[in-house]
């Protein structure tokens, strides 16, 4: 610590650029498919039919219950080789963070519906409307405003866990962290420097979501 | 207008409903009074299906309930219903409220349900909030707005569940205005209530139930000056 070394951190910037920029890349991919999917399983959790509930449920125990390090290692090395000789690190890696996600997701959503007092539907449905609309016009309104603080909550999550496609070799922030620390056997300059970087993106992203829901109170 | 054989209902094992008979005619005000637990908010969502119902047959505007052709939804546009915790919908205005569903649902122009709306809340005595959000209203003011949306849909029957029994005593006499008022104008009612001055005053018929059947039933002077039956005699002496 007494020699903290700039200049290699220096030398390593432009890695670190193309590192942060993977890292938004498969944050993005996650929070975008990851929500997709999140919204089908979740309806799909709310289903009558426990037949037809029992798949979606299993996924969310799995994603749920596994850790993302396994599912990454899972997918890279056991899935995707079905598909293609040659995986690539950074699809495996937005493959894993979308599919965890998604578990995540569905549950804030199913959450997120079923705080809705059941008198809400039963009052649009009283009043002749389909349960279409009235899970469009009445209770997912209500629903989403409620379900975008859980939901930023994943998002950032998803940003750190991003971090973990570094073991399968994704070149994003964390992979060239780990270069940097085999190159120069320094601990400080390249975890410092990821570190605070995963904190630049985590807290520009929460000030944005406080933003947002502070408009839809408005 | 509204005929009901036979209605058996159960939750699990418990059977709530326990074989009601009962023909509500056009133009009726029909009273329920009961003790709690014996049926009769059940009885009244069975009449528009919020409670799907085992045995037996309700008619409703010539509809049968349980004919699985029957368009549910469009028995449902000729029934309104006012709740005990009136179940305005919080993100729209009170405006928005009444108008919705005669846009979506009878796909009238936004101008045509506007105006009817400003009809209502006029008939209700709250011109005023059209604009605002339910959470600024008094109870008594939700509930007057609630029954405007469900008047809105122009139903042939409202049925009432107990309107007045989240209201603070002072707002318990505006909302039952707005309901004599329309029974006044002909609208056929079912009102489950414990108001017993409103039920002897609107009511063309009442009906006691307990336990999951229709006890007694007659006219308010006859249920509550002359019951027949023991258990209507002691709810009455616990209630009156
Ligand atoms: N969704 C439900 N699931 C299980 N049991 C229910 C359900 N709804 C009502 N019950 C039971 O059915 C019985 C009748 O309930 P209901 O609400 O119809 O009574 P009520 O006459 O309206 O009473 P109150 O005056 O308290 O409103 C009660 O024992 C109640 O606990
Ligand atoms: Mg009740």
């Amino acid at each position: 610590m007494m020699d903290f070394r700039f200049n290699i951190i220096v030398e390593y910037a432009p890695f670190f650029l193309k590192g942060v920029l993977w890292t938004i890349g498969l944050s993005l991919v996650g929070i975008f498919f990851g929500t997709i999917l999140g919204l089908a399983i979740g309806l799909g959790k709310m289903v009558q039919n426990r037949l037809i509930r029992l798949p979606f449920d299993w996924y969310v125990h799995f994603f749920r219950g596994t850790p993302l390090f396994v599912q990454i290692l899972l997918i890279h090395f056991g899935v995707m080789p079905i598909f293609t000789a040659q995986p690539n690190p950074l699809v495996s890696g937005a493959i894993s963070l979308s599919l965890n996600a998604a578990a995540y997701i569905a549950e804030i959503f199913r959450a997120g519906i079923q705080s809705i007092d059941r008198g809400q539907m039963e009052a649009a449905r009283s009043l002749g409307m389909t349960h279409v609309q009235a899970m469009r016009y009445i209770i997912l309104p209500q629903a989403i405003k409620r379900m975008i603080p859980p939901l930023g909550n994943e998002f950032i999550v998803l940003i750190k866990d991003s971090s973990l496609a570094a073991i399968i070799a994704a070149p994003e922030l964390m992979y060239w962290g780990r270069a940097m620390q085999g190159q120069y056997y320094r601990v400080w300059e390249p975890y410092l420097t990821v570190a605070l970087i995963y904190l630049v993106l985590t807290l520009s992203l929460s000030k944005l979501l406080h933003r947002l829901e502070r408009r839809y109170d408005a | 207008m509204i005929q009901v054989t036979n209605l058996k209902k159960s939750f699990g094992s418990l059977q709530v409903l326990k074989g009601i008979d009962v023909h509500i005619h056009e133009k009726e005000v029909v009273v329920v009074i009961g003790p709690s637990g014996s049926g009769k908010s059940t009885f009244l969502r069975c009449l528009n299906l919020l409670e799907d119902f085992d045995e037996g047959d309700i008619v409703v505007d010539g509809f049968h309930l349980k004919d699985p052709k029957t368009d549910l939804n469009k028995v449902r546009e000729e029934v309104g219903m006012v709740f005990q915790r009136f179940n305005l919908f919080p993100h729209m205005t009170v405006l928005n409220n009444i108008t919705l569903a005669p846009m979506k649902v009878r796909k009238w122009s936004k101008e045509k349900a506007t105006e009817k709306a400003m009809q209502l809340l006029a008939k209700v005595g709250l011109q005023d909030k059209a604009h605002v959000y339910p959470d600024s209203l008094s109870g008594g003011q939700a509930q007057r707005v609630a029954i405007a949306r469900a008047l809105a849909m122009e139903p042939k029957v409202m049925l009432f569940d107990e309107p007045t029994s989240a209201l603070d005593p002072e707002m318990v006499g505006e909302v039952l205005a707005v309901m004599k008022q329309l029974a006044k104008e002909g609208m056929t009612m079912v009102v489950v209530t414990h108001e017993m001055g409103f039920a002897r005053e609107v009511g063309d018929r009442v009906l006691f139930m307990d336990g999951g059947v229709i006890v007694e039933e007659g006219t308010p002077q006859q249920i509550f000056d002359a019951p027949q039956h023991e258990r209507t005699k002691s709810f009455l002496s616990k209630v009156l």
